[in-house]
């Protein structure tokens, strides 16, 4: 499964590694990143990838969450087949 | 990965409050038909519960893995009229509650279909159930009526037009705030998944999910952006801005009926508001350009939004259907309350608006001691709008018991309040009290 994760929040020493860190325990594999600047807020997003018989959905996402709260950041995983639905034809 | 076009989706949904308002199961009560009430309740409860035991937890699934808020999730059944027709019960209550009651087990929030389809005339089941409208509806928290009292094939039932201020005001006797519950319709569509008046049509399948779709916070950010351009660089955004919305109606609803084993029926591409601040299509209005809705050229830049947003949504999804426009709810529209306060739109205003958008007066209070000669007289220009454009066209009108022009009427919570807006005096009464029924338009007879 393919999911979109984004990461919002004010810049911090080490969120990549945290986030990258999280998302190797959680035994997601990351296929792409990226970084900018919106509104000044730091904003990282990231292509996840992963077989559904070893992890699901809903524990990447509970294992994120945590990691938003102990990190004060924003972090939102949503399925990547929105993102098309939406923007291409 | 399209980063800007990924930062764009989420943005759409955290900041513009872009939603998935409603995925509504329309379900087919033909096969609980029995002469014998009791049964048919039986067999409506146990089709309802089974037939929708995921709907809710697949809702929560989707907005969870996709990220999507899905505000509703609803249910809406064959009009109860025809299903009670073959019992020998004097009144229809008890099918209400048993809707309610199968409503509450599976945590839906609202079920419709406690209607009846009378443009041409009444069958028994229509008497009753139209009779037992008042006490149904308050006895009921979850359960929407709807009533057909014009269309364009059949003109305009003035019995039923008469009949129904009776019950607009029977109902606000006892509480105002369940005629939220009650819209009478001419043209009434058989698939739309909005509340109070989906209910789920005779030429339906036996099951269905319909979807309907939000966004006005979405078209109003769009058009920020084109400030002073010209009017057709307002309808090209709007138009692309609703496509992206409508992609995301299909998509869910693609997604639902795959996980509920249920065929997808439709998307209505309703721009449907909520009192909440940043989700109004007056807003949108006044970004077109208005001082405040209700200004003159108030009707022409709705014309323009209701067309442009079809167009865009059409591309986007398979079927379109429902009610497919621009709402204009007054008490769930944060705009529209705001220009109500300060005299700067009025009924006659909203009236004319309804002539270029999906539906009508909705949502509107007026005064506890508006006679129901002037809610029937409201209900005939409103479906005589309907009968002679061709269009869906509702009132959707509360008498504020009590209570006079310049109070307000609360109906809690999410649903906001109302301002009691002033109605025309002069009385229809002598009209009304004809009864009959106005023919049909000479342009319905296209065979």
């Amino acid at each position: 499964m393919k999911a979109v994760i984004t990461v919002i929040g004010h810049d911090q020493i080490g969120i990549v590694a945290k986030v990258s860190q999280k998302l190797a325990t959680l035994k997601v594999n990351i296929t792409d990143i990226s970084q900018t600047l919106m509104h000044g807020d730091f904003t990282m997003m990231l292509m996840g990838e992963w077989r559904e018989s070893e992890v699901d959905f809903e524990t990447i996402k509970r294992g994120l969450t945590e990691l938003g709260s102990e990190t004060g950041l924003d972090i939102h995983i949503q399925r990547q087949e929105l993102f098309d639905a939406i923007q291409k034809l | 990965m399209e980063t800007k076009q990924i930062l764009e989706t989420i943005q759409m949904v955290s900041e513009e409050k872009l939603d998935i308002r409603t995925i509504t199961m329309g379900i087919s009560l033909f096969d609980c038909i029995d002469s014998d009430g009791k049964k048919a309740r039986q067999k409506i409860y146990d089709k309802l519960t089974s037939s929708a035991k995921d709907l809710v937890k697949v809702a929560n699934q989707i907005e969870s893995e996709y990220g999507i808020p899905i505000v509703n999730k609803r249910l809406s059944v064959t009009p109860i009229s025809m299903i009670g027709a073959a019992c020998h019960d004097d009144n229809y209550v008890a099918y209400a509650q048993t809707m309610e009651k199968a409503a509450q087990t599976l945590g839906v929030d609202l079920i419709g279909g406690f209607s009846a389809l009378v443009q041409k005339g009444y069958q028994t089941g229509d008497k009753k159930l139209i009779a037992s409208i008042p006490e149904a509806l308050n006895e009921t928290k979850r359960v929407c009526g709807s009533v057909n009292v014009g269309s364009t094939r059949a003109g305009i039932n003035m019995d039923a037009v008469k009949q129904m201020g009776q019950v607009v005001k029977q109902l606000a006797a006892i509480d105002p705030v369940s005629c939220m519950s009650l819209v009478v319709f001419a043209n009434a569509v058989e698939d739309n998944p909005f509340m109070a008046g989906a209910f789920h049509g005779v030429g339906e399948a036996d099951k269905v999910i319909n979807v309907g779709i939000s966004g006005p916070g979405v078209v109003k950010r769009a058009l920020e952006k084109v400030r002073g351009e010209s009017i057709d660089i307002v309808s090209e955004t709007i138009k692309k801005t609703a496509f992206k919305v409508t992609r995301m109606g299909q998509f869910v609803g693609n997604v639902a009926a795959e996980r509920l084993n249920v065929p997808f029926g439709i998307v209505d591409l309703s721009l449907a508001p909520t009192p909440s601040q940043g989700d109004s299509v007056a807003e949108i209005l006044e970004e077109i350009g208005l001082q405040s809705v209700g200004a003159p050229g108030t009707t022409a830049a709705l014309a323009l939004l209701n067309d442009a947003v079809k167009k865009g949504g059409v591309m986007a999804c398979e079927h379109v259907g429902g009610l497919s426009g621009a709402f204009i709810p007054v008490s769930e529209d944060s705009g529209m309350i705001k220009a109500v306060e300060h005299s700067n739109l009025n009924i006659e205003k909203l009236e004319a608006m309804t002539a270029v958008c999906s539906v009508g007066l909705d949502m509107i209070a007026v005064p506890g001691d508006t006679s129901a000669e002037t809610i029937s007289g409201m209900i005939a220009d409103e479906a005589a709008i309907g009968v002679i454009n061709n269009k869906t066209t509702a009132v959707r009108v509360i008498p504020a018991t009590g209570k006079k022009v310049g109070e307000k009427i609360d109906f809690g919570g999410l649903f906001g309040y109302a301002p009691v807006m002033p109605v025309n005096l002069n009385s229809p009464a002598k009209m009304i009290n004809r009864g009959g029924r106005i023919p049909a338009p000479i342009h319905s007879f296209k065979n």
